[in-house]
């Protein structure tokens, strides 16, 4: 941190540039007190004397918007991470700040609009292509009032920095729009005409998710687990196969190496949807543990600002940050320099709010044009020592829709992933009909009791019943909620199998079966679940997957004697299976 | 142009304050007492008042000592020669050797350009089960050994130093026991490792601070052979006592600590050093190895807890053993998948039976009757054990996923084991 005597006016928030040696170096304005201004540098800050001099910007922080963001990498501070690479080599070397937009390439420009029509500000002028989208051209979000278009360019190619139209607002001054303007990161973008109630599922293919803990299109859930329980891999799973037109993967705070995954990979993998590459519907912001910690607090809201930008045009949105808990570290250590009173665990007082505020740039919305757009929000936590009790983790779940809480000991017994299906929660609707996800929560509870009880009264105190219950839990659990990423079927199943197989696996669940003792109902099981995984490897609808189908249908009227007298109900209003 | 300064305005612990203009964040000095000179830096400037961390330890300073401003930050020598040597915590000759002045290079520079990095493929071979088959280790990996005091963690990182196929090996030691520091000279010298070996050792008899300067030093020399296409093995233990002589800074500074005395930024100061573990695009390579005790053997330590989520897994050393639960190898998807087909389903399925084991374990211990299926469990697990967990086990990769199947073949039926029907029929050579 830096203090810096200043004479005129400073800003709160404004962005200003440290002089030392023959570099600048970035850095924002936190504090004001009287005429000292308190600045985070986004930069190591060795070599810095005193008595240097600091030039103030006048402007917030603020990130580049218009065509050209997709497939880009970026650090915290929209500096284009290849390009850097380019300039300065293997290392980041500080004070090299650079465009975050191609200002040289062209794009072709179809104007939607004509001179003297009457917009607001968010509204579309034209569209270039960009990738798969048509990117809209919009009236830059900080433009007041109703504006007319006094001239609007030919169809025709353009770089971003060419005059597309010229606009007079009420006060009649003219402003000149091109492809690009800036937005200050941490004021949420509310160019729409209203906020809608998140109800459709966002699927992600990944069967415990969908099934028992939905997340919705525009809205928020979080990931909190202890080190190693693979929450980064449960992101990188979702970023890959989630349905959603573009991903933005906030890299804070964790491990290069991951992000270089993603970054090497994604160029690779072919979007089934689209047959495109993945990167081109994804923009990675990454600010690693080891880059400057005050870019990283940056860098979670310049991410959030781009995808509220790309829902703007009409489009789903799915942001993941990874880590929150680090973005919060870099709270404290900016608060702790200050020499704020702490709060709990020395996190600042206004974690909270600021968290709320966050997953709150979250939403579908209705746009001023009709079309619907939204931003889904899923931010991991790592909460120290593993404990869900800590200041982040608390504030997140105030503030969340969905909470997939990853256990240490499922990760530890492998059980991928390692969502907990029984302390998690979603307050959305899922895929399957809810009476049955109900059914089968009820049995993994049921189940898990079971197992608490056997390790008492050991197996042979517990009856064939409750048994057979526990069984029923294991199977669901071994081959429904855990799913193999390695595999190249089971990794992503589509909705309509996770709706045929929970429906075979729910006519198990719901039998009553048969046995004349434990021994055999294991060794039934066994064979059932053995079926089941080779199954779950099979392609959909393929003859092999048809004929472990009967072969598990098979295996179930052999054992079975009827319905579970609980389950009657489950079918209402539909036609019995089998 | 260096600067004297002979007022110092307070000493408290190992930071000493002096009234000095033109002095630059991170410089150098040199303090002299008459109890010998030491190097210091500087960790605050406000307004005239410098504050400075004295390498050496503050005790003995007196007001009317002089400090000496070098004009630039820490820096050390960079060349071939300094293979063989050992250094210590502020890169002064530990060994009698000639004092290096040559190519001085910064340490704790900038990070790496993520953009430059590429995906680590290579799989360091140890020779050890545990390692290779359940968590293989990466080239360009960064994993921490938790452990407890009383652990043969440093024979453990020896091994490791000896078997794997490296072109350096540099080892960073903060607070070594003199014996240890022993023990290491003499296996990579008997090892015949010693002359592609830096060490950069502080002993626990030495001034706490000088610790702090290790793994800086010891990384910024490791980061200069990788960009010469070297794959180096930074060795570094014990890093829980860097951290605590970073709370002791943090506490004379009059920090805000945020957990159990710790610096609030404990998180970025260990992860700023892990984070130079690195596979440069065509280029060479850092491979970190470290040491972290967990005091009172607890995971949730602000130490272990914060390397855990910096590092890319971790190895649990409990009771001479690596523990198959909370061991993780983070980047081992990377590499075995192209090892063997089964690597995986062995991996996998070998621990959740072993899981499994310790429930039956756990029941038998509270005296319950034992089925058919924990008593085929408890053999499995004791043969788990005996041959595999066993440290003294030491078989290549391919010998010890064969093994696996020679166990898992003697103690199940096929469709007790959850694994795939067609790996079974494919490797599982035991009589069913």
């Amino acid at each position: 941190m830096v203090s810096v005597e200043y004479a005129g006016e400073a800003t709160m928030n404004e962005v200003c540039y440290i002089n030392t040696g023959d570099k600048k170096l970035k850095s924002e304005v936190i504090r004001i007190k009287g005429n000292v201004a308190d600045l985070q540098v986004f930069e190591m800050t060795s070599g810095i004397s005193v008595g240097e001099t600091v030039e103030f910007s006048g402007e917030l922080l603020s990130v580049q918007l218009g065509p050209g963001l997709l497939g880009q990498i970026y650090d915290g501070l929209q500096n284009p991470l290849p390009e850097l690479a380019q300039q300065c080599g293997f290392f980041l070397e500080r004070g090299v700040y650079m465009a975050a937009l191609d200002d040289k390439k062209e794009w072709e420009f179809s104007p939607t609009v004509e001179a003297g029509a009457r917009l607001e500000s968010g509204e579309q002028i034209g569209f270039v292509k960009e990738g798969l989208f048509n990117h809209w051209i919009m009236v830059p979000f900080q433009l007041d009032g109703v504006l007319t278009i006094e001239s609007i360019a030919a169809a025709g190619t353009y770089t971003i920095n060419d005059v597309l139209a010229e606009v007079k607002d009420e006060k009649g001054d003219i402003h000149q729009l091109t492809m690009v303007f800036n937005w200050p990161v941490k004021r949420a973008i509310k160019n729409y005409a209203e906020r809608l109630k998140p109800e459709e599922t966002l699927i992600t293919k990944l069967r415990i998710i969908d099934t028992f803990i939905p997340v919705a299109k525009g809205g928020t859930y979080c990931i909190p687990g202890p080190f190693g329980a693979g929450k980064t891999v449960l992101q990188q799973i979702t970023s890959r196969y989630a349905d959603a037109d573009i991903i933005i993967i906030a890299a804070c705070g964790e491990r290069a190496g991951e992000v270089v995954e993603t970054l090497k990979e994604f160029p690779e993998l072919i979007d089934p949807k689209t047959g495109r590459s993945l990167m081109e519907r994804t923009i990675i912001i990454c600010n690693t543990s080891s880059m400057p910690v005050a870019a990283r607090e940056a860098s979670v809201y310049t991410a959030v600002t781009m995808a509220e930008y790309y829902r703007q045009m009409g489009l789903n949105v799915l942001m993941l940050a990874d880590s929150t808990s680090r973005w919060a570290q870099a709270m404290r250590e900016m608060s702790g320099r200050l020499e704020e009173i702490p709060g709990e665990e020395a996190f600042p007082a206004y974690l909270e709010s600021l968290i709320a505020a966050f997953y709150e740039r979250a939403g579908i919305v209705r746009l001023k044009s009709g079309d619907i757009g939204s931003v889904t929000i899923g931010g991991t936590v790592s909460p120290a020592g593993g404990n869900f009790e800590e200041p982040v983790t608390q504030a997140t779940l105030k503030v969340v829709g969905a909470f997939h809480g990853l256990s240490q000991q499922r990760a530890d017994a492998r059980k991928y992933p390692a969502i907990h299906p029984l302390e998690s929660w979603s307050k959305y609707k899922g895929i399957i009909d809810q009476k049955k996800t109900e059914y089968g929560r009820a049995i993994l509870f049921k189940g898990d009791e079971v197992g608490q009880m056997m390790k008492v009264v050991g197996e042979e105190g517990t009856s064939l019943d409750d048994y057979i219950i526990y069984l029923k839990s294991e199977l669901l659990d071994y081959v429904y909620i855990q799913q193999n990423s390695f595999d190249p079927v089971d990794a992503a199943v589509e909705p309509e199998r996770q709706l045929h197989i929970y429906d075979i696996l729910i006519g198990i669940l719901t039998a009553k079966l048969d046995f004349a003792g434990k021994e055999e109902a294991r060794s039934w099981f066994n064979r059932v679940r053995q079926n089941f995984l080779d199954y779950n490897g099979k392609k959909w609808k393929s003859d092999e997957f048809n004929n472990l189908e009967k072969t598990i249908s098979e295996l179930l009227d052999d054992k079975k004697i009827g319905v579970e007298a609980d389950a009657e109900s489950l079918w209402a209003g539909e036609s019995r299976r089998g | 142009m260096q600067k004297v300064y002979s007022k110092i305005e307070s000493i408290s612990g190992n930071v000493i304050t002096v009234k000095a203009t033109g002095v630059r964040y991170k410089e150098l000095a040199v303090v002299g007492s008459r109890y010998g000179s030491s190097m210091a830096e500087v960790i605050r400037l406000k307004g005239d008042e410098v504050a400075l961390q004295v390498f050496n330890g503050a005790r003995g300073v007196s007001t009317g000592d002089e400090v000496r401003f070098m004009g630039e930050p820490m820096k050390v020598s960079f060349s071939p020669n300094l293979l063989g040597r050992i250094f210590d915590g502020s890169g002064r000759p530990r060994d009698g050797g000639p004092e290096l002045a040559d190519t001085m290079v910064e340490i704790g520079g900038p990070s790496v350009n993520p953009a430059k990095r590429i995906i680590p493929r290579n799989m360091v071979r140890t020779g050890i089960p545990m390692i290779d088959v359940f968590n293989s280790l990466v080239e360009s990996q960064k994993l921490p050994i938790f452990s407890v005091s009383g652990e043969p963690y440093n024979e453990l990182l020896a091994r490791i130093a000896l078997q794997a196929e490296v072109d350096i090996i540099i080892l960073g030691g903060m607070g070594l026991k003199y014996d240890d520091y022993l023990f290491f000279k003499d296996t990579l010298e008997k090892g015949g490792v010693m002359s592609r070996t830096v060490f950069f050792v502080h002993t626990a008899s030495d001034p706490v601070v000088e610790s702090l300067l290790v793994p800086d030093i010891a990384l910024a020399v490791a980061e200069n052979f990788a960009i010469q296409d070297k794959r180096v093995l930074v060795l570094l233990t014990d890093m829980t006592n860097f951290a605590d002589a970073m709370k002791e800074i943090a506490i004379t500074m009059e920090q805000v600590p945020s957990n159990r005395g710790y610096p609030g930024d404990l998180y970025t100061q260990l992860a700023s050093r892990y984070e130079k573990a690195v596979d440069f695009e065509g280029s060479g390579s850092i491979t970190i190895l470290g040491v972290t005790t967990m005091p009172g053997d607890d995971v949730t330590h602000p130490v272990p807890d914060n390397t855990g989520y910096i590092t890319e897994g971790q190895f649990y050393l409990r009771n001479g053993r690596i523990e198959p639960f909370g061991s993780l190898s983070r980047l081992k998807q990377l590499v075995n998948g192209d090892t063997r087909e089964d690597h995986r389903a062995i991996m996998d399925g070998m621990i959740k039976l072993y899981a499994a084991y310790k429930e039956s374990l756990e029941k038998k211990s509270m005296g319950f009757k034992m089925s058919d299926w924990d008593e085929k469990l408890l053999t499995y697990g004791q043969l788990f054990e005996k041959e595999m967990m066993d440290l003294s086990v030491n078989i290549p990769l391919e010998a010890a996923l064969d093994k696996g199947w020679e166990i898992l073949g003697g103690c199940f039926a096929p469709e007790e084991t959850g694994l795939k029907s067609e790996l079974i029929e494919k490797y599982c050579r035991t009589k069913v």
